[in-house]
């Protein structure tokens, strides 16, 4: 179990902030935390991994990481850390960025045949792609086999296809290893594919905290799809209108009458709901 | 011209690049953790470091080479070489510091941090992880620091004096040679330092051009 209560002053860009966040982790979890920029997130992965300070208790276990008076080196930690920008070690070739953390050639090898990486051990990370960057970053975080993985956005860099291929293989190590693991991302999708458990941080507390199916399946009332986007145009065809809508990638038209065009603002995010409907799926 | 060669006296040459040898053996010991430090420090105490450290580039030599000579008078180091050898280690410190601290500044924090969080210790990292990923800050910080202290001129007059084969150094020999009208033996003296320099500055750039290119560093 891991149980964390802690509590910093940050200066965010919206004036002074109190993140304040109080989880117990069920070992060998995957938690998703999400919430918009700057409501705390990465500050929680860096207290977490002792990078920053901050008041309050970190129990791993039954090893203690922080109390009132005292707070192990990061050193001392036994984490894995993915960052967004990878941050390898650019002198060091793949195999030897693995064995800087600990010079295990089982586990090393292992790894690499895991993420597909074998091929690449001697090459430099100067010459690998974002995606093989991200994996071989997530091979070194594991090599101290630690007790807990935290991981920065570690897909926000990627293209989608690169982005579902290396969602798998993090299931696939979270489910050989074991590894309790905090996880920051923006993407429901990814949220849903990777977590069992959900954490949503907002003004640096914890505003919503459950199964990911609770979480993200939002539906106000009867509704049964409902999708947020932003009205881009609207264009008058004869007596009604016709609003374009961003949602994500992709955009949709949709048939507005005079009355609700009048409430509508372009640039403005709208909600698209509909009610009952037997949709396809392709 | 070809008996002024033969007779050429290259010691001021020898003990020029001893001095630039020796001072940048012993700079590049001291300002590693220093640069370091300033570098990764976040405390009140750095601005004072580091203009402190910056000094020697902004004061006339003569000031530096005064407060040095009282020192010196006191444990008896003037118009020696070792004198020499410490006079230029105060004078050419920021040379090597600046760009150390330069290149450390520029490394990717997070990398540092991996580090860190992989168990490895603040020299660890210094020595394994930040130092080979700042190559061409270090060698800029190298052979600058070595042309500097070949090329000191006022500090070395008032420390080193011009002793034969102790403290006159290239420099202050062209200086005399000037001084006693030997304009032949001061051209070839001047040639040479001219050639010298020119020629390590250029592989200094060449190599630092060399490393942008294939990414070694950002």
């Amino acid at each position: 179990m891991i149980k964390i209560d802690i509590n910093k002053k940050l200066h965010g860009a919206k004036g002074e902030m109190d993140l304040n966040v109080n989880l117990e982790i069920n070992e060998g979890d995957f938690l998703a935390l999400a919430g918009k920029s700057g409501s705390g997130k990465t500050t929680l992965l860096r207290i977490l991994a002792g990078l920053e300070s901050s008041s309050g208790v970190i129990h791993i276990g039954d090893e203690v990481w922080q109390d009132e008076k005292f707070s192990l080196a990061p050193q001392k930690r036994k984490i894995g850390f993915v960052f967004q920008d990878y941050a390898l070690f650019p002198n060091m070739t793949v195999e030897e960025n693995l064995l800087f953390v600990q010079n295990d050639k089982a586990l090393a090898k292992q790894l690499l045949e895991v993420t597909e990486l074998s091929e690449l051990a001697k090459r430099r990370p100067s010459t690998l792609s974002g995606g093989q960057k991200q994996r071989v970053s997530l091979c070194r975080a594991l090599m101290n086999r630690p007790k807990l993985l935290l991981m920065d956005e570690p897909l926000s860099a990627l293209d989608p296809a690169m982005r579902t291929k290396l969602q798998n293989e993090i299931l696939t190590l979270h489910k050989e290893f074991g590894t309790t693991t905090i996880m920051v991302s923006h993407d429901p999708s990814e949220i849903y594919r990777l977590s069992s458990r959900v954490v949503v941080l907002e003004q640096g507390r914890v505003v919503d905290d459950g199964l990911p199916k609770e979480v993200l399946l939002k539906t106000n009332g009867s509704q049964k799809f409902s999708f947020e986007g932003e009205l881009l145009e609207l264009i008058k065809v004869d007596v009604m209108f016709v609003a374009i809508v961003a949602i994500g990638q992709q955009l949709v038209e949709v048939v507005v009458s005079p009355m609700e065009a009048k409430g509508l603002k372009v640039g403005e995010k709208v909600s698209i709901s509909t009610k009952a409907f037997a949709p396809t799926i392709v | 011209m070809l008996e002024t060669l033969k007779t050429l006296d290259l010691t001021p040459f020898i003990l020029s690049f001893k001095l630039a040898g020796l001072t940048t053996l012993i700079l590049f010991i001291i300002s590693l953790p220093l640069a370091w430090y300033l570098s990764q420090s976040r405390s009140k105490a750095k601005p004072f470091l580091e203009a402190i450290t910056a000094l020697p580039i902004v004061l006339p030599p003569s000031v530096l080479g005064f407060y040095i000579l009282i020192l010196f008078a006191k444990v008896d180091l003037a118009f020696s070489f070792t004198g020499l050898v410490i006079a230029s280690c105060f004078y050419s410190l920021p040379f090597m510091v600046q760009p150390l601290q330069g290149g450390f500044e520029g490394l990717n924090k997070n990398m540092l941090e991996a580090s860190y969080l992989s168990g490895k210790s603040r020299l660890t990292t210094l020595l394994k992880v930040a130092l080979p990923n700042i190559k061409p800050a270090l060698l800029t910080a190298l052979i600058i620091t070595f042309a500097h202290t070949v090329g000191e001129f006022g500090v070395v007059l008032m420390i080193g004096g011009s002793i034969p084969d102790e403290t006159k150094v290239a420099s202050i020999a062209i200086y005399e040679m000037v001084e006693i009208m030997d304009y032949g033996t001061a051209h070839i003296y001047s040639a040479i330092m001219v050639l010298i320099s020119f020629v390590v500055l250029l592989s200094v750039y060449v190599f630092n051009h060399t490393q942008k290119k294939i990414g070694g560093f950002h």
